[in-house]
């Protein structure tokens, strides 16, 4: 990515939504989409695994001791860890 | 086949690369291809495996490249940039290759997809073989493959890995690879969301987003990985795991002991009495017998590793302990490498390579060794049998069991108490972003586990056979050699005795001894610890050629000589169970195991880690044995 396009995209983001929260804060069993919000730069393998806004996704569960999150995306799940994932920002979907 | 192609060579030799992401099935495509027979090497400079192999059953010469599993093209990883390289023909002697296969998980296709339009950016000769086709369909997805192969402008091919159902077609495809197509437009890929929109509008065309979720997973995983439920189980399946090697093994190991005093006693009733056979029943038959002993214990650890990864609980385990793993820097795929070190750490050391990140697959390489690898059991076996009572504590639970899991304990948390040491002084830095993947329950069929646990045992097998049979003879000689003139005052005994103690073993044991009386071991420890320096499993070998001399042919005379060895002269037990426990401590923490040390060498590209390694366990060993044995004799 470009720094243009990324400066570009910065300009146009929409302003942080009352609904808007980190994805390591959204709760199991609750769908919701990636928004423009996250922090930059995301993680090259993040985005490689299809992290990138507009994309729905669910948290399915949490490892017992609390971490890693199980995290279903384009109909197939990863296992990633809250800090990792902490500067991912999403909006709940209505079901 | 091969070789007459070679001769003759009318047709060139096509080269051919897979690429795909791990779990893909993409190695076990190459198998079936190849007939598993590969050629396994290291890309020179980087510490990568490379597996080439000769296509099975086709008309003209392919010779197939198995890539690292990758993501993507944007490496993270050193696997990752190997893959990076070779497709961009930036690796030196390696020819770029003539066509590529990608091979995507047809369950997971929207990720395939990312990688594909990676590769089609390339604008090579491209096919791509989409496998788990029976699990869509058996999930209820429809996957349009035509459609697939029509958006793409590229040949796609499904198969059912694990059955070999459509790897007749792909030999047929590779077979064509001349005549494939380069896609007129590559897909989008500098950005990622033009990429993934991509992705999206593809998978939704040929019906990659319909396949529903495995509900047997679902379920499994709702009571394997519960919220208060999860530990307890892992908990479960770890204790079990330990409890079967010490409990299930006893008929076998029982019979082969037995095995081998017969073959001892039959050899001394046919053969002449003489040095040679003392050799061969002394020397190879004690020697290779006491350590064969133990291959129905190494047999069910790996028969059990195997069946948790075939089963997909392993992945389950990494994601149970990597908040654990995190503590001291770690991450969960580093407990996977660090459970196959249970069997033997230099599969786990191997098993690293999966770790992304250079500086945790470093730090997982160099604790593998505390972790209690197969050859440590004979020692602990031996031991535990000989100063622990079999008594009943916990239900099942007996203390020799309990000793044993503690042994085992002291060697992971030593390990995970070195790899915070590690991570937070000469390993440290920044931790690299952690994803893993949990698999659907698979039941493994028994021919894959079969082969797996026989792959794996084998090299057992074979330094029995090799590197013990060596040590054994070379030990045999320093024990029988220089010979005394026999005393005929002497009875048998007394005068085996005599021999042993004049013996060139003895006086390097005795040269020893002022190094190694502070941890409670007498001179016949000190034979045992320097050969064991070998391999661990040889310090049993070694003591059943001691002892031999006062007639111990198999594991149970073994035992109870040394529980019952007396020193000559004070008739004071030269063991006690002070000193077992202290031997038991040097042997949970020492490198003695130079196969270890060498593949370390090879895998951290220097013999600077391995001599840290080393250097650290051997100060661990001798100052964890002392403190051992002082603690001991003030209180028990
Ligand atoms: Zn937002």
């Amino acid at each position: 990515m470009s720094p243009e396009t990324t400066a570009a995209q910065a300009a146009h983001r929409p302003p942080k939504g009352p609904a808007c929260r980190s994805l390591s804060d959204l709760d199991p069993g609750v769908r919701a989409r990636l928004c423009h919000h996250s922090e930059h730069p995301v993680p090259t393998r993040l985005r490689d695994l299809g992290f990138v806004p507009d994309t729905t996704l669910m948290v399915l569960r949490q490892a017992p001791l609390g971490d890693p999150l199980e995290v279903e995306i384009r109909g197939y799940r990863v296992c990633l860890r809250r800090a990792d994932i902490a500067a991912l920002c999403v909006v709940p979907v209505a079901q | 086949m091969s070789a007459s192609a070679a001769l003759s060579d009318p047709i060139e030799t096509l080269h051919i690369a897979l690429v795909g992401s791990p779990n893909s099935g993409k190695t076990t495509l190459f198998n079936a291809l190849t007939g598993s027979r590969a050629k396994v090497g290291n890309y020179p400079g980087v510490t990568v495996e490379r597996r080439e192999g000769e296509v099975r059953d086709v008309a003209v010469p392919i010779r197939l490249l198995d890539l690292p599993g990758t993501y993507s093209l944007d490496p993270e990883t050193p696997d990752e940039e190997v893959v990076r390289e070779v497709l961009a023909g930036e690796r030196a002697n390696e020819p770029v290759p003539d066509a590529l296969v990608v091979v995507i998980d047809g369950t997971t296709l929207a990720r395939g997809l990312g990688l594909v339009a990676q590769v089609l950016q390339a604008r090579r000769p491209t096919a791509i073989v989409v496998t788990m086709i029976d699990e869509v369909r058996a999930r209820g997805g429809r996957l349009d493959l035509g459609k697939l192969s029509r958006i793409l402008g590229v040949p796609v091919m499904g198969v059912v890995g694990h059955r070999g159902v459509g790897v007749a077609d792909v030999r047929g495809l590779l077979e064509r690879a001349r005549r494939w197509a380069t896609p007129a437009e590559p897909p989008p890929v500098d950005d990622h969301e033009a990429r993934f929109a991509w992705v999206d509008r593809v998978a939704a065309d040929v019906g990659g987003f319909s396949p529903a979720r495995d509900k047997r997973t679902d379920r499994i995983d709702r009571v394997l990985l519960h919220p208060l439920g999860g530990i307890p189980i892992f908990a479960g399946v770890m204790v079990l795991l330990f409890q079967s090697i010490f409990s299930w093994a006893v008929p076998a190991m029982d019979w082969i002991d037995g095995a081998f005093g017969a073959l001892g006693g039959l050899s001394r009733s046919v053969l002449p009495a003489g040095l040679l056979t003392d050799l061969w029943v002394d020397g190879v038959l004690a020697g290779v017998g006491s350590v064969l002993v133990f291959l129905p214990q190494i047999v069910i650890v790996f028969t059990l590793i195997h069946l948790l990864e075939d089963v997909g609980y392993m992945a389950r385990a990494a994601f149970v302990v990597d908040r654990v793993m995190g503590w001291v820097g770690l991450q969960g795929r580093c407990f996977v490498a660090l459970l196959s070190s249970y069997a033997c750490a230099i599969p786990g050391i191997m098993a690293a390579r999966a770790v992304a990140s250079p500086r945790d697959r470093l730090a997982t390489i160099l604790i593998a060794p505390f972790m209690t690898c197969s050859a440590r059991l004979p020692v602990y076996t031996l031991l535990i049998a000989a100063f622990v009572p079999a008594e009943r504590v916990l239900g099942p639970l007996g203390l020799q069991g309990l000793v044993m899991l503690g042994l085992y304990l002291m060697g992971a948390l030593t390990a995970l108490g070195s790899a915070a040491l590690l991570k937070s002084t000469l390993l440290r830095g920044k931790v690299a972003t952690f994803y893993l993947e949990l698999p659907p329950y698979r039941i493994p069929t028994a021919r894959l586990l079969f082969t797996q646990v026989w792959r794996s045992s084998r090299s057992f097998i074979k330094r029995a056979g090799t590197l013990i049979v060596v040590a054994s003879i070379i030990l045999w000689a320093l024990l029988s050699f220089p010979r005394i003139p026999v005393d005929a005052s002497l009875s048998q005994g007394a005068q085996a005795q005599a021999q042993l103690q004049a013996s060139a073993a003895a006086r390097i044991g005795h040269a020893l001894e002022p190094v190694i009386e502070p941890l409670g071991f007498d001179w016949k420890i000190g034979v045992g610890l320097l050969a064991s320096l070998a391999a661990r499993e040889v310090m049993v070998a070694t003591l059943a050629q001691i002892y031999a001399v006062g007639d111990a042919d198999n594991f149970e005379g073994l035992r109870h000589a040394l529980a019952n060895d007396r020193d000559p002269q004070t008739g004071e037990r030269s063991f006690t169970l002070a000193s077992a426990l202290a031997l038991l401590v040097f042997f949970v923490f020492a490198l003695q195991c130079m196969s270890t040390v060498v593949v370390m060498a090879r895998e951290t590209g220097s013999w600077r880690w391995p001599a840290l390694a080393f250097g650290y366990m051997l100060a661990l060993a001798y100052g964890g044995s002392f403190v051992t044995y002082r603690l001991a004799t003030a209180f028990l």
